[in-house]
């Protein structure tokens, strides 16, 4: 078998990710095992982003918040649980990931469908305006509970096993875990996106009054791809919690739901691997762009603007084959 | 043969206003199964406005259309679409980045039940890709499957329009201009392809070129300024002194 | 005493509506006009703000200061629309969201680099400090009323100028239908210029006027960009009218949805989310806003 150009970044790129605890545990550098862990939960939620973004055409801006509901979710059933105090009615909560990030993904992609059902009546500068808004208002809604730390966060005792077999607090084990979830969602979305749902969604984006005249009820389609991505990105943020055993509202801050866009096109859109390229790439600018200059951002802004004006394909499209470059249907 | 004459199409004083002027004014109309019907008439007639109707992407003012005995003035376009209504538009409407056979495909899987399916590969499915080529076929793109759509001629697109339009195996299809900017070659080969399809299907023909409709056409419907002043076979409508002295009359002819 | 709470707060959310809406009026149109997401639109409020307290301390004078912060928000947005935003017309809505998401970093940075991370708190000047008893046993804030009496002033001259002169013509039209102003032969890339550089000026004077107010401080914009937003969904793209009016109910709306409901023993939680379910809720009911400008 005859592998592209591709295909074969895609498994340089996964192979180096999995030899990356070893790698850093023989250098004696530890600490970067969850420091890519963190990247990848970021990756898995720009993934979650380019169904609808990338194949779907929908501009969200409000991606950050399903991210940040999925992380609530699992931290509030946590630290009802670590704490014993009631939730519902005399339940305290759960420390099984079956269940918190079972419920991360179901609240997430609940939270996902309504906004959606609201949001997709609209298109172009009103759908962006829109999610932005609808996203501040999650925001808002966790800024004001204070009974889970409002503006300062919760810190909780995460779960401690996950699955029964892989330990979260070996940082080695749960990376791998994120890593096979991220494997796990990148071949799902490329089942997906080749389904027929996914040329719906494809085509959608093409011409949505085209499927219409062909009888398609375009919206519940839109609808629960959005929803789907809504659910993907709170599973992103279930894993986050666990990473992080503390939740602040600021992981669901507006800016955050920019950065999603950002590494989704810096890697290439449209492409499911391109996004996990992009995360890399954004995650480690932000690491190492602050040891040069305090303000990296007067750099960075400049960036984003060059990168919109001429590489638009993103860093994975130039890996990509010549013909699937610019029409971007596959 | 009274099922045979039986409106499949039946509009009653449908009316469309947009502000002041009155694009659509108390038109009736019929279609009869298996008729290829032309609508002609100026420009500014109200004759894309009317397709728009039909279709259900511009909602009237007033005014009934009931297609296969049941009303469907409120319906939505996809419902519309369902019920087997298709249409093709007067500037090319496909999905560019996707191949000739993906587009057919699509509208092949539109009338496949639902597509909330989402695990195997739509373009390795047989009951999607067999139909869809013998459709290319028949409309004359079986060289140009695995061409993508904004890669063909134009003449090609407007041939891939129709072909998209026929695998939603419509009961009525509605044609809005399909020679609108071909050469001479390319519409010649069109109406070939619309002769074949004659007595085949039904079909709604707006169109310009008057010896196409002419030649095609079972019935001829006249539209001016909104309005219908004739509807009848050619020869009548060739004949009729009204037709003549407000639009055949005006030398396009 | 409830009756003075509701006329005070009814005063203040008139002040945040017509605050808003010398936001929104400015980013409304170039939505409208050159069909344009400019994220960075807060930035310029943000600037404003921050030249007026520059301007303040150079000059003494608070009078003095605000005029010629607009008039050099004016020229940044000049400069900004030139070098940036000009190529970005054509390009599509996630082009225009990126790059002005960028140029957001940039002018936060930018900011932190000339005036320090520190929060400014520019005082109300002498001659408009105090309270008035507008209504007897209510004093409120003189500033206040005059912010308010500026924003009206300035709404008033902008409806003049839209509706009465021929650049409002041409403004309108283009609002409504961008093909007509190319076909009147008019210079639209000076036309697009020009409304950008007058929405930034009305930015800073919103910046420029609510430093005294809130504190001046980097990413002050940002979340009165999104109420902007709020307001321009609500209005609907590109209309003048629809964003004063969408201004003032989101202005009221937004005050009270901080007292109410603590008053009636509601969970706060809602204070800050009053106005999205308020957006949601004309959304549902009008996809387009309450006034859209195109059909």
């Amino acid at each position: 078998m005859k592998l592209d150009r591709r295909t074969w970044f895609v498994i340089l790129l996964l192979m180096a990710l999995a030899a990356l605890p070893l790698v850093a545990t023989l250098a004696g550098q530890e600490f970067q095992i969850a420091q890519f862990r963190r990247i990848l939960i970021f990756a898995i939620a720009a993934v979650s982003l380019d169904l609808i973004l990338g194949y779907g055409g929908m501009v969200c801006f409000g991606h950050a918040a399903f991210f940040g509901v999925g992380a609530y979710v699992v931290a509030i059933l946590n630290w009802h649980a670590g704490r014993e105090v009631p939730l519902i009615g005399t339940w305290m909560g759960t420390n099984n990931v079956l269940v918190t990030w079972t419920a991360a993904v179901l609240v997430s992609g609940g939270a996902a469908f309504l906004i959606g059902l609201v949001s997709l009546r609209t298109t172009g500068i009103y759908f962006i305006m829109i999610t932005l808004a609808f996203a501040q208002m999650i925001y808002f809604f966790f800024v004001s509970l204070r009974a889970y730390g409002g503006d300062d966060g919760l810190r909780f005792d995460g779960d401690t096993v996950a699955f029964g077999l892989i330990d979260t607090q070996d940082d080695a084990a749960f990376y791998y875990l994120v890593l096979a979830v991220l494997c796990g969602v990148l071949y799902a979305g490329r089942r997906m996106v080749n389904s027929r749902f996914g040329m719906v969604v494809q085509a959608c984006r093409e011409n949505e009054r085209r499927m219409k005249a062909l009888g398609f009820p375009t919206a519940r389609y839109k609808l629960a791809a959005f929803a789907i991505a809504g659910a993907t990105a709170g599973l992103a943020g279930a894993l986050f919690a666990a990473h992080e055993s503390y939740i602040s509202p600021s992981i669901m801050h507006w800016t955050r739901s920019g950065d999603l866009i950002v590494m989704v096109v810096l890697g290439g859109m449209g492409t499911l691997f391109g996004p996990v390229v992009g995360a890399l790439a954004f995650l480690f600018l932000e690491k190492t762009l602050p040891d040069y200059t305090e303000h990296w951002m007067v750099v960075f802004g400049p960036i984003l603007l060059l990168l919109v004006l001429f590489a638009r394909r993103g860093i994975f499209g130039w890996f990509l084959p010549k013909e699937e470059r610019d029409g971007g249907s596959h | 043969m009274a099922a045979a004459t039986e409106a499949l199409l039946a509009v009653e004083g449908l009316v469309k206003r947009f502000g002041g002027l009155t694009a659509t004014d108390n038109v009736c109309l019929d279609i009869r199964k298996g008729e290829i019907h032309a609508i002609i008439g100026p420009n500014g007639a109200g004759k894309t406005t009317l397709v728009a109707q039909l279709a259900g992407e511009v909602a009237p003012n007033g005014g009934t259309i009931r297609f296969s005995g049941r009303d469907v003035t409120r319906l939505p376009v996809d419902a519309r679409a369902r019920l087997g209504i298709a249409r093709s538009y007067q500037i090319t409407s496909v999905f560019r980045a996707f191949t000739a056979l993906d587009n057919v495909a699509m509208a092949v899987q539109a009338t496949d039940g639902h597509s909330f399916r989402f695990w195997r590969a739509a373009r390795n499915e047989s009951a999607l890709r067999d139909p869809a080529r013998a459709i290319l076929e028949r409309v004359g793109l079986g060289a140009r499957t695995d061409v993508r759509a904004v890669n063909l001629a134009h003449g090609e697109q407007r041939q891939l329009e129709i072909a998209m339009a026929l695998a939603t195996r419509p009961s009525l299809l509605l044609l809005d201009e399909p020679m609108a900017g071909m050469g001479k070659d390319e519409s010649e080969r069109m109406t070939r392809l619309l002769a074949r399809l004659k007595g085949e299907e039904t079909i709604l023909l707006v169109e310009h070129d008057m010896d196409v409709v002419f030649a095609l056409a079972d019935r001829i419907t006249v539209l001016v300024y909104g309005r219908v002043i004739a509807s009848d076979v050619p020869e009548a409508i060739r004949a009729n002194p009204e037709v003549r002295a407000a639009y055949l009359g005006e030398g396009d002819a | 005493m409830a009756t003075l709470l509701f006329l005070e707060q009814t005063l203040n959310g008139l002040q945040l509506g017509v605050t808003l809406f010398l936001m929104a009026a400015g980013l409304t149109l170039v939505f409208g006009i050159m069909n344009m997401v400019n994220l960075a639109h807060g930035s310029l409020y943000m600037v404003g703000a921050f030249l007026t307290a520059t301007f303040s301390q150079w000059t003494g004078s608070f009078a003095l200061a605000v005029p010629l912060a607009v008039a050099g928000t004016f020229v940044v947005g000049l400069a900004v629309e030139t070098v940036a935003l000009r190529t970005l017309y054509a390009r599509d809505h996630l082009d225009q969201v990126l790059a002005t998401f960028g140029l957001i970093l940039f002018f936060n940075e930018l900011v932190k680099i000339v005036w320090g991370p520190v929060a400014i708190f520019i005082d109300v000047p002498a001659f408009l400090s105090g309270r008035v008893e507008l209504i007897p046993g209510a004093p409120y804030p003189v500033y206040r009323l005059v912010v308010l009496a500026v924003g009206l002033a300035v709404a008033l001259g902008l409806w003049w100028l839209i509706a009465k002169t021929r650049i409002g013509m041409l403004i309108r039209a283009g609002a409504s239908n961008r093909e007509m102003i190319g076909a009147l032969g008019v210079d639209i890339k000076r036309l697009y210029t020009l409304v950008f550089a007058l929405g930034a000026a009305l930015a800073a004077l919103a910046g420029a006027m609510a430093g005294p107010i809130y504190v001046v401080e980097i990413g002050m914009g940002d979340s009165m960009l999104i109420k902007t937003f709020v307001v321009i969904v609500i209005g609907g793209i590109g209309s003048i009218r629809g964003a004063f009016v969408a201004a003032i109910i989101v202005g009221v709306v937004d005050t009270f949805g901080r007292i109410v409901p603590a008053q009636l023993g509601l969970p706060t939680a809602i204070a800050e989310m009053a106005i999205y379910i308020l957006m949601a809720a004309v959304l549902f009911w009008k996809p387009a806003g309450l006034f859209a400008a195109r059909a």
